[in-house]
């Protein structure tokens, strides 16, 4: 299932690289890409996509308190 | 500039003149004071970050690196330095946000034609809805300035549209009663009436958005390398940083860590790799705006990166570099008149579906009296003999009315001929061709001009049909005769071949070349407007169908990538530059500061550049 979440107060393009690289470490998560530019983060899961969606909340936390996920 | 962003720039300004007041003939104790007031201003911010983030195991962080380098300035009693750092640190930061804002501002109006209104005629009443609440084969009406909101027919009414969105072209389109018209473009002059041939989802304007906003995620092998790099980058450099501080005052005796020390700050204040991070994806998303606001769909950053490489073109010919509508070019009547001749082909054929025989009856401009016709006799393939009125009429190739016993001229011009023959005698022939675009010699120089080393044709049909449009266009190669199957095989042979000059791209009309579009390096489909297949099959998407926007796309790439090129070169040469200056000591921390804060911004204004390059095409 490959699905893309609008982002909020993506505000620096290290930070987008970072979000990207630990969403990608997520168990279950087989692909994730975040564009900094259209603040879009596009990702791929075979598993649970709700279950998923919570660690991914607390990934961007964690590396970028500013910024949001719109759900 | 938003709230946040307003908030910011008031505690630069404040911070700013006390920084500038620490400067004045003043007692001792007050630059202590005002640079600390300056410092706390821009800075708390900054080591609240880097506190949390140092809670969550980053290290190298640039707010934690920053906090680093400037107590360390404290420390060594460089009171103006730590200031300036943090205060020049802010208005990078700002000024990036700023310029960001400003770019995605400007993506969102290129990318502003999604409809957001449909006005739908349900019974008697015209009801204005969201266009996602249309169906299929519903009408909607569309009043003057409005957008069209999803793909019809017109049914009703006449109007000019204004199809820039979609294709680049800013001639209006005239469209009328059974025109095909799609959405994102904006009805200009008089009321359409439409039914709807697709819901919203599969509408042209939908499409072309989910496109576009998708691209960005494909990466750039250049971006990936930079966000590669920038994650050894830096704790590369703070680990050095540390080395600078405690080993060579070590090692030599000389114990002087305020000089070693005041080197690892330079360090420090260098460590941030921002300026390629931002810009390099700025860079390229600029380009992809760049190029669909020239009705280029690009799917990706790699697609873009990849036909900055392109060394060979190859073209499919029908539909391509020629418009794939047979048109008759020559009639030479024997023994009777041309409209005569024109007349008794048209109703020979006039049964007849062919591409061929709808040209004749084209060229003949009147409707065939079917009434007249009897004893059609087809021998598929090759031709027909029927009655018309009291004369028996023969029609097809030149085999066909040499096997009826019928002497024929036969004319050798490139194309489609069909030979009549009137009561047992040769009354003439037709020849119909295809037309070749108007602007496919000028696309195929365009291509010669952008560098690119052969251009190439491939198609199904005869050779001599092939050598007459090569000879027209310019083309440098062709190969004819080709069965969709052998067109692949082509192409993987040029591609074997040109291995090292460069990407191979394939340029067709997808609507029977989506293998070949997929097996090339870049695919390219022509005349994508209104054709699902195309935008499926291929990398690249042309919304007109101008040979000539393939050049463009290439010049847009080749500047984007070396927009982006420029940065990395740039970027680090400076950071490098000044690393090198800091170790062997001749580098204050203003330099550092520039290093860091200058070249983001500089960079940032650069990769700005490939926003506005659509101008050039």
């Amino acid at each position: 299932m490959k699905k893309i979440y609008q982002l909020e107060n993506l505000d620096c393009a290290n930070c987008a690289a970072k979000i990207e690289n630990a969403v990608r470490e997520i168990n279950g998560v087989t692909n994730a890409s975040v564009s900094f530019m259209t603040q879009k983060l596009m990702i791929e899961t075979d598993a649970d996509i709700d279950q998923i969606m919570e660690e991914v909340k607390k990934v961007i936390r964690k590396v970028e308190p500013d910024c949001e996920i719109v759900l | 500039m938003n709230k946040k962003l307003k908030k910011q720039l008031k505690k630069i300004i404040l911070a700013a003149i006390l920084f500038a007041a620490g400067f004045l003939p003043l007692p001792q104790f007050w630059p202590l004071f005002l640079f600390t007031a300056a410092y706390l201003l821009v800075g708390t911010d900054i080591i609240f970050q880097a506190l949390r983030n140092f809670r969550y195991g980053q290290i190298f962080d640039e707010n934690f690196l920053m906090t680093l380098a400037t107590f360390g300035a404290f420390a060594l009693g460089e009171y103006s330095e730590a200031v300036a750092v943090m205060l020049f640190f802010q208005i990078g930061e700002l000024f990036q946000s700023y310029a960001v804002n400003r770019s995605r501002q400007s993506i969102t109006e290129l990318m502003n034609i999604r409809p957001d209104h449909a006005n739908v005629r349900r019974g008697k009443e015209i009801l204005t809805v969201s266009p996602e609440e249309v169906k299929t084969g519903e009408t909607i009406v569309i009043r003057p300035g409005e957008r069209i909101p999803l793909d019809g027919i017109v049914t009703k009414g006449s109007s000019a549209l204004d199809t820039a969105a979609l294709t680049g072209e800013s001639m209006p389109r005239d469209v009328a009663a059974g025109a095909e018209v799609l959405s994102g473009c904006i009805n200009l002059t008089g009321v359409l009436e439409v039914k709807t041939t697709a819901e919203f989802a599969a509408s042209t304007v939908s499409q072309i958005l989910e496109l576009v906003e998708n691209a960005s995620s494909q990466k750039a092998g250049i971006e990936n390398f930079i966000t590669r790099f920038a994650r050894c980058y830096t704790p590369v450099v703070v680990i050095i940083a540390a080395f600078l501080a405690v080993v060579p005052p070590l090692l030599s005796g000389s114990m002087d860590f305020r000089d070693w020390g005041y080197r690892a700050i330079t360090f420090l204040v260098i460590s941030c790799p921002c300026a390629l991070v931002i810009s390099i994806p700025l860079s390229f998303f600029g380009g992809l705006g760049a190029a669909s606001r020239c009705g280029i769909l690009i799917k990706g950053s790699n697609y873009l990166e990849a036909l900055a490489e392109a060394g060979t073109v190859v073209f499919d010919k029908t539909g391509t570099l020629t418009k794939g509508l047979f048109k008759v070019i020559k009639i030479n009547p024997q023994g009777i008149s041309k409209t005569e001749l024109l007349r008794l082909a048209a109703h020979a054929e006039a049964h007849s579906t062919h591409p061929i025989a709808v040209s004749v009856r084209e060229a003949w401009g009147r409707q065939p009296d079917l009434s007249i016709v009897s004893d059609v006799k087809e021998l598929s393939g090759h031709g027909i003999t029927a009655r018309i009125g009291k004369d028996e009429v023969a029609a097809g190739n030149f085999e066909f009315i040499k096997s009826l016993g019928i002497a024929a001229h036969e004319d050798h011009t490139p194309g489609t001929a069909v030979y009549l023959a009137v009561n047992k005698k040769s009354a003439g022939s037709i020849i119909i061709a295809d037309e070749v675009r108007p602007d496919a010699q000028t696309a195929i120089a365009a291509l010669k001009a952008e560098g690119v080393k052969q251009t190439v044709m491939l198609t199904g049909d005869r050779s001599d049909i092939a050598t007459e449009i090569a000879k027209e266009t310019g083309i440098d190669k062709y190969f004819a005769n080709l069965l969709p199957s052998g067109k692949v095989k082509k192409i993987e042979e040029l591609m074997t071949v040109s291995n090292n000059h460069g990407k191979v791209i394939f340029v067709g009309d997808g609507i029977n070349d989506a293998p070949v579009l997929a097996r090339s390096d870049i695919g390219i489909a022509m005349g994508g407007i209104g054709s699902d297949a195309a935008i499926e099959a291929a990398d690249i998407v042309i919304m007109t169908d101008e040979p000539s926007k393939i050049a463009s796309a290439i010049r847009i790439a080749r500047r984007t990538l070396r927009i982006a090129k420029e940065n990395i070169v740039f970027a680090l040469g400076v950071k490098f530059l000044v690393l090198a200056l800091g170790a062997a000591g001749y580098a204050s921390i203003w330099a550092a500061v520039f290093a860091d804060v200058g070249v983001s911004v500089i960079a940032v204004l650069n990769a700005a550049r490939a926003l506005r390059l659509h101008k050039s095409c």
